[in-house]
């Protein structure tokens, strides 16, 4: 019987198996940020540890980062303190740093896999859940803690118990105007948010092959919203010819060498697995949440579900959601009016989505009572962004262009939602509270579904608008 | 933190806390994430919440002082932030109780030595109702013995092996044992071929 990737990456990095009977775990790649580290590093500082390993960690600032007006010292004097205490942490303890004045600077699971930072077969750790985000590239890669990000800093290990696995089969060709955050909204409303608890999700399938490095972020991305810390795709081709050339990635003979590895670490065609399930990806529609968590979903044709129709342990959950978000039970989702449009986060704000939304957005206009941003995910997507003109769509569109940033996903910067606002976001949590204001509500979708959304005010079919494009066209 | 210590036994009043899935954003805030230290943080815990419902459990003095936090399903999912725990263990709690929980947030509680044990739907129930009804009810997690008492009812409890033991030796601050044996550890990197970018 063969091995998963899990298994495979999980046993090359055991160091040894702890009294407690945890697994003592090697971290090849520790990514760091603005929020979650300050105290790690003074705890660090308190018992005159040195960082064990520090070229294998790599810091940038995304969370507080103004996206708007980026010249220091910031406005905001706690955000200016913060990025203060990050680079005397990286000075201090030899991390190197890509802060606001780097080309390369931008949310950190969008700028790991851009420099190459990323590969195969790794441990990957962040002080961040969506570093799930890294298991794209076949890499196992999950959120830490603050106090685990010191064991990390102190000794490049983490004491963890093992995760069984389950194989998520997605198979079938996706619908035109239907994406990758569809598939993933559809799985997580299908297993649940907490169906991924101790386990590891590895997706495959045809549909999963024929996806792009990016799209297959996003899926990754989403796992912890499902429950599942860790979400990884096996390497193959695709995988291979993004990181070549890549600043991190090695190149000549090595990379000869490091693909040999590489392959060698993916899933055994016998693998066992703890569970498997499948998905029809060809019978996914855009998918747009109602409620207030990433689980709570609809297709666009269908209507929001009433409480009384829900399963009987799940009754109490819809209808607080329903509370909040007043919505109308049974009605379409379709046609939810919206206030804000935000295209942005680790999970859609790379080149490929920004392409997308332009396609939606390009010779037409932002209805009058929406306020619309695209944050880039990183400096490097915005340049290549710029590259192809796409924020002149944008801007004539009616959006404002900011910098990289990780924005209105979790309002830890200017960008936030103000009171009852229904924003139409591209981003990954719906929790209540999540886009700044307390009562402020989120409606996920894919960035082109924000766009179409922007466009019309309300939640619309983008497949209607991408129509509405083939006809103009011919 | 100073030292590890033990966590064998967690004894006090309880705070039923009701709801399934109630993520990290609704502990704190995001917006209180904006600081270098962890002081004071619990004075935003379920901050939003709290504002919204009068009767939030945090805010009712009939649950001050108490000990053990008693919640459904899923309980911490979401972020990852260290803040969700070290505000909960900062207003006074000691152990959470619950049917179950998020892993990341599971293991940020056991890093600051704060168990999260998990109940059957009923008992949680039970015991939810049971403070309720008297709020000056003692509660007791025993870690060692992987129960939860209240009054004269005891259940049997989940906590995972690994941090049961970790608790109950004090080895819950990992940092000291993953330090334990560093050539190993050197020995494992030396043998990831990524580690020296793939020179031959």
């Amino acid at each position: 019987m063969g091995h998963t990737l899990f298994r495979k990456v999980w046993d090359a990095h055991t160091v040894r198996v702890l009294p407690t009977g945890q697994t003592q775990i090697f971290i090849g790649l520790h990514l760091v940020h603005e929020v979650t580290t300050p105290q790690a590093f003074d705890m660090m500082r308190a018992r005159g540890w040195p960082v064990a390993f520090p070229d294998r960690t790599f810091a940038t600032v995304d969370h507080i980062v103004p996206t708007r007006e980026r010249t220091r010292p910031f406005l905001d004097l706690q955000a200016e303190d913060m990025i203060t205490a990050l680079e005397r942490n990286c000075r201090d303890f030899g991390i190197p740093l890509f802060d606001l004045s780097s080309d390369s600077q931008g949310i950190v699971h969008i700028i790991g896999p851009e420099l190459g930072l990323t590969q195969p077969g790794m441990t990957i750790a962040c002080g961040d859940s969506h570093t799930s985000t890294h298991g794209a590239f076949g890499a196992v890669a999950f959120g830490i803690g603050t106090s685990q990000v010191r064991d990390v800093l102190a000794s490049q290990c983490l004491a963890l118990d093992p995760l069984k696995v389950r194989r998520l089969d997605v198979g079938g060709r996706l619908a035109r105007g239907v994406y990758a955050k569809d598939v993933i909204l559809t799985i997580i409303q299908r297993l649940g948010v907490k169906g991924g608890v101790g386990y590891a999700y590895e997706y495959g399938g045809s549909t999963l092959e024929a996806m792009s490095m990016d799209e297959r972020m996003t899926i990754c991305n989403m796992s912890i919203e499902g429950g599942a810390r860790v979400g990884y795709v096996n390497p193959d081709e695709t995988t291979y010819a993004y990181l070549e050339g890549r600043r991190y990635a090695p190149a000549g003979d090595a990379f000869e060498r490091a693909r040999a590895w590489w392959g060698r670490m993916a899933s055994d065609a016998d693998a066992a697995y703890d569970d498997v399930v499948r998905i029809d990806a060809a019978a996914i529609e855009p998918t747009v949440t109602w409620g207030i968590n990433p689980g709570q979903s609809v297709g666009i044709g269908e209507p929001i579900p009433s409480a009384d129709r829900a399963l009987p342990n799940e009754r109490a959950s819809v209808a607080e959601a329903l509370a909040f978000m007043d919505l109308p039970a049974g009605r379409p989702i379709r046609g939810t009016r919206i206030d804000v449009a935000f295209i942005g986060s680790c999970t859609n704000a790379r080149l490929s989505d920004l392409r997308e939304a332009a396609r939606v957005v390009r010779g037409r206009h932002v209805a009058p009572h929406v306020r619309a941003l695209v944050v880039p995910g990183s400096q490097n997507v915005r340049a290549a962004a710029e590259s192809e003109g796409l924020h002149e769509i944008f801007r004539d569109a009616g959006f404002e262009w900011r910098g990289a940033g990780c924005s209105m996903c979790l309002a830890m910067n200017p960008d936030r939602l103000e009171g009852r606002e229904i924003c139409a976001s591209s981003s990954n949590r719906n929790f209540k509270g999540r886009q700044g204001s307390p009562v402020g509500r989120t409606l996920l979708m894919s960035p082109a579904m924000v766009a179409a959304a922007a466009v019309e005010g309300a939640v619309v079919d983008v497949r209607e608008l991408l129509a509405e494009e083939t006809v103009a066209a011919r | 933190m100073s030292g590890p210590s033990r966590v064998s036994l967690v004894e006090g009043t309880g705070l039923p806390l009701r709801g399934d899935d109630i993520d990290t954003d609704r502990i704190i805030p995001a917006r209180y994430l904006r600081a270098i230290s962890f002081e004071g943080m619990e004075c935003h815990l379920f901050e939003d919440d709290r504002a919204q419902d009068g009767s939030h459990p945090f805010s009712n003095p009939a649950y001050r002082g108490a000990a053990l936090l008693v919640v459904n399903r899923n309980f911490g999912c979401g972020s990852s932030r260290e803040h969700a725990p070290q505000a909960i263990q900062r207003w006074g709690i000691g152990a959470v109780v619950g049917e179950s929980f998020s892993e990341i947030f599971l293991g940020n509680s056991a890093a600051i030595g704060m168990p999260c044990v998990a109940l059957d739907h009923e008992a949680v129930a039970e015991l939810q109702a049971a403070i309720e009804k008297v709020p000056s009810t003692a509660v007791r997690v025993d870690v060692a013995a992987a129960t939860v008492a209240a009054g004269p009812r005891r259940w049997p409890a989940r906590i995972p092996p690994a941090l049961q033991e970790a608790f109950v030796t004090g080895a819950w601050d990992a940092t000291g044992l993953l330090l334990e044996r560093f050539d190993d550890v050197r020995a494992v990197a030396g043998r990831l071929p990524y580690v020296s970018g793939f020179r031959d």
